[in-house]
């Protein structure tokens, strides 16, 4: 099992749409994202990217996220 | 360390009404994933998106419709079947989906369920098993297990649910799945082929409705209704539909059930117009 | 499209079947029905027709799913119309206010018959007129025509398409079991092509298109589905994108132009036909198979030297409210036969506004009325 992923991936999560609803960082199978108790712009609580390095690109946040909050670029893709 | 980013564009965004984001879906409703696994199917599937339209009824299913940026119709209860009938009657060249929730579909919607399954109509049914009627409060419905809770059930349901695929298959649907939201990628799939095969094609997605069946049934986090998820769902392709009826505690048997071809209603149509007098295509 | 099936010529057929025939010489492509008395033949016809002429007929599983499929038909870009009587006309109620809302153009011919309930299915009556006007739920307005025979059963349900396409708007052919089942001789022309209409079409690209566009007037372009636009269309009260808004003011700005699209448009809509008002005493209000009783007692009538005139109505909705407030300060009643206990005589003591009277001459239903009993009604009102 490797231990990073192929090509560094970001973690892009749009505060304005979160609902802090706990998916993401429950059902990332490592540990990369977390809920924190800060609140975001709308008053949700909030979830955060802690360790960015262990995102395997798996995309399951991505994908779980019922508000469509989040999504990974690979490194290339960034500005 | 940690990242905090308001970013412009997701790339789910082109197939989104993004002026009308964030939904009104509450915190951890399976709406949202299921909604994302059908417009990734879409890609998956190869459709063209200005052939795809929407039919939804009426429900927090219902609003599908309005915000995913293809042909979309929110129509009224119970009644984005024959909607979508009529839709792809007169313009086969259509997909036709029709996304909306246990309650409009299988309650008030029933009968025209049993009869577009019957029919064998090309177009592929998501309904969307939250267990009860959540936009109106959380009332019981046709889906919601024996013993459970809601505001028109304060003392337990009384009734017996559905066994969805089971109803449908028998109705004479050719294609049958069931998935929770938490089987993104299985779901996604199940999808696509739903899209791509021609005929009636149904997915019931259970999904997690924290609001208001939750927090009636000891679930108040959308979490818990996904973690009882985890712990239940078995994942059994080919199970006979008979087999799997949810209960409130119980297995939840998830997977690809009914996978079979017959011709559809067009093709028995196609027959028909050979036998008439004057056989002209459009 | 389907022209080249229509029939041309004369023929010996009864007002269900006239009705058909009416829809696929308009261009009629799609029928979804249910079986029901006395609706049932022009189903029938359909179902032998439009597969001749290259169209779709399918029967569906009760009137809400016909409603529902000549909806979606429409939206597909087609020419639909179903058939009924009073049971299935109730049943089709919370989608014809759907058809309203999202202004689907579509043809509902309502074959009616003795209510309430089951009543008398095979017999005849008119007790649905307001439920015409007002059936659905919320406030709007609709158009509703009155066929007097076979033949206009044909020529009413190819001015309900046209109508129907340029306003956006289900229309209701509002005929009765007598005249669905009588056979008479009904003259089938070749329709031209310029004689239909067809509804507005988008003329900007699909970025820029809003599906209830107000800058467009009181009936916006029709975008059709699958044809790139990527619209949304909802129940809802919604804006000019389509989309639900919960607001007071988008509902004032919303039916109040669903409304005035008919309403300020009465006067193209508004069809009667008129003999001997000119110098009429009694004027006979009268519509549907009550009409041609109605116009035999007026020539009795005149016979015995009552002047008396007929105003019969083709279009019963909107009603034609300027023509008998014009009339009523002229005459000394209006005597209104129809087969049900006062429905359309409401609308015709309304706007008399009490310049005259309007009598009214009931029928329960079962049979139509005796040209005696309405003769005796203009000889009472003409003393």
């Amino acid at each position: 099992m490797a231990e990073k992923a192929p090509k560094p991936v970001k973690v892009h999560i749009d505060v304005d749409r979160c609902k802090g609803c706990g998916y993401c960082a429950e059902f990332c199978p490592r540990g990369v994202l977390k809920m924190t108790d800060e609140l975001s712009p709308k008053g949700y609580d909030m979830v955060k990217v802690v360790d960015e390095t262990k995102c395997l690109g798996c995309g399951l946040c991505e994908a779980i996220c019922p508000e469509f909050g989040i999504y990974l670029t690979t490194e290339e893709k960034e500005e | 360390m940690t990242k905090m980013l308001t970013v412009d564009t997701n790339p789910i965004d082109c197939y989104l009404r993004v002026d009308r984001i964030p939904h009104i879906w509450c915190a951890g409703c399976g709406i949202g994933p299921a909604t994302g696994c059908f417009v990734r199917a879409i890609d998956r599937a190869g459709l063209n998106p200005d052939k795809v339209a929407v039919v939804s009824g009426i429900g927090c299913s219902g609003r599908v419709a309005g915000y995913i940026k293809l042909d979309s119709f929110h129509t009224t209860h119970g009644r984005a079947l024959p909607f979508a009938t009529g839709l792809k009657l007169a313009n086969p060249e259509l997909n036709l989906v029709v996304f909306s929730g246990d309650g409009d579909i299988v309650a008030i919607g029933g009968n025209h369920l049993i009869h577009s399954a019957r029919r064998n109509i090309d177009m592929t049914v998501i309904c969307i098993n939250n267990f009860n009627y959540g936009m109106t409060g959380g009332q019981m419905g046709p889906t919601t297990p024996l013993g459970a809770r809601s505001t028109t059930s304060p003392y337990g349901n009384f009734e017996y649910p559905f066994n969805l695929p089971y109803l449908v298959a028998a109705s004479g649907a050719t294609y049958v799945a069931r998935w929770t939201v938490l089987h993104l990628r299985e779901l996604e799939r199940s999808i696509a082929e739903a899209l791509a095969k021609p005929g009636f094609s149904f997915i019931e997605v259970l999904s997690p409705c924290p609001t208001v069946y939750g927090r009636q049934n000891k679930l108040p986090r959308g979490l818990d209704e996904m973690h009882s998820y985890q712990e239940r769902s078995i994942i059994r392709d080919g199970a006979d539909p008979k087999d799997v009826e949810l209960s409130l505690n119980g297995p939840i048997v998830v997977g690809k059930f009914v996978d079979i071809e017959r011709p559809t209603l067009w093709d028995c149509y196609q027959q028909m117009l050979t036998r008439a007098s004057k056989p002209k295509k459009r | 499209m389907s022209k080249d099936g229509a029939l041309n010529g004369e023929f010996f057929i009864n007002g269900d079947i006239a009705c058909a025939e009416g829809a696929i010489s308009a261009g009629c492509w799609f029928f979804a029905g249910y079986p029901i008395t006395p609706a049932t033949e022009v189903a029938e016809r359909m179902s032998e027709r439009l597969p001749q002429v290259g169209g779709v007929f399918i029967q569906m599983e009760d009137e809400i799913a016909s409603m529902n499929a000549v909806l979606g038909a429409s939206w597909a870009g087609v020419k639909a119309m179903t058939a009924t009587s009073g049971p299935g006309f109730s049943l089709m109620m919370e989608n014809l206010g759907l058809g309203v809302m999202l202004e689907t153009p579509c043809v509902v011919v309502n074959v009616q018959r003795a209510g309430p309930s089951t009543g008398l299915p095979t017999l005849v009556a008119q007790g649905d007129m307001m439920q015409a006007r007002w059936g659905a739920h919320g406030h709007y307005e609709i158009i509703a025509l009155v066929p007097d025979s076979p033949q206009e059963m044909f020529d009413l349900t190819i001015l309900a398409f046209n109508l129907s396409e340029q306003y956006r708007v289900p229309v209701l052919l509002m005929a009765d079991e007598a005249v669905g089942h009588m056979s008479e001789k009904v003259v089938i022309p070749r329709i031209n092509s310029k004689d239909l209409v067809d509804r507005p079409r988008p003329k900007v690209a699909p970025e820029e298109y809003l599906p209830y566009d107000s800058r467009e007037g009181l009936v916006p372009p029709m975008a059709i589905a699958g044809g790139g636009y990527r619209f949304h269309v909802t129940g809802l009260t919604h804006d000019d994108r389509g989309y639900p808004v919960m607001t007071a003011e988008a509902q004032d700005k919303l039916v109040r132009r669903l409304v005035d699209k008919i309403r300020l448009n009465a006067k193209d809509i508004i069809r009667y036909e008129e003999v001997n008002v000119e110098d009429a005493e009694v004027i006979v209000v009268s519509y549907g198979i009550s009409a041609r009783v109605a116009r035999y007692a007026v020539q009795e009538a005149r016979d015995e030297g009552i002047k008396a005139g007929l105003l019969r109505l083709i279009t019963v909705w909107p009603f034609a409210e300027d023509r008998i407030r014009k009339l009523a300060p002229k005459v000394k009643a209006f005597v209104v036969p129809e087969i049900n206990y006062g429905q359309i005589v409401r609308e015709v003591e309304r706007c008399a506004a009490g310049k005259a009277r309007a009598r009214l001459v009931p029928h329960m239903g079962g049979s139509v009325h005796l040209p005696e009993t309405i003769l005796e009604a203009i000889r009472e009102e003409a003393r």
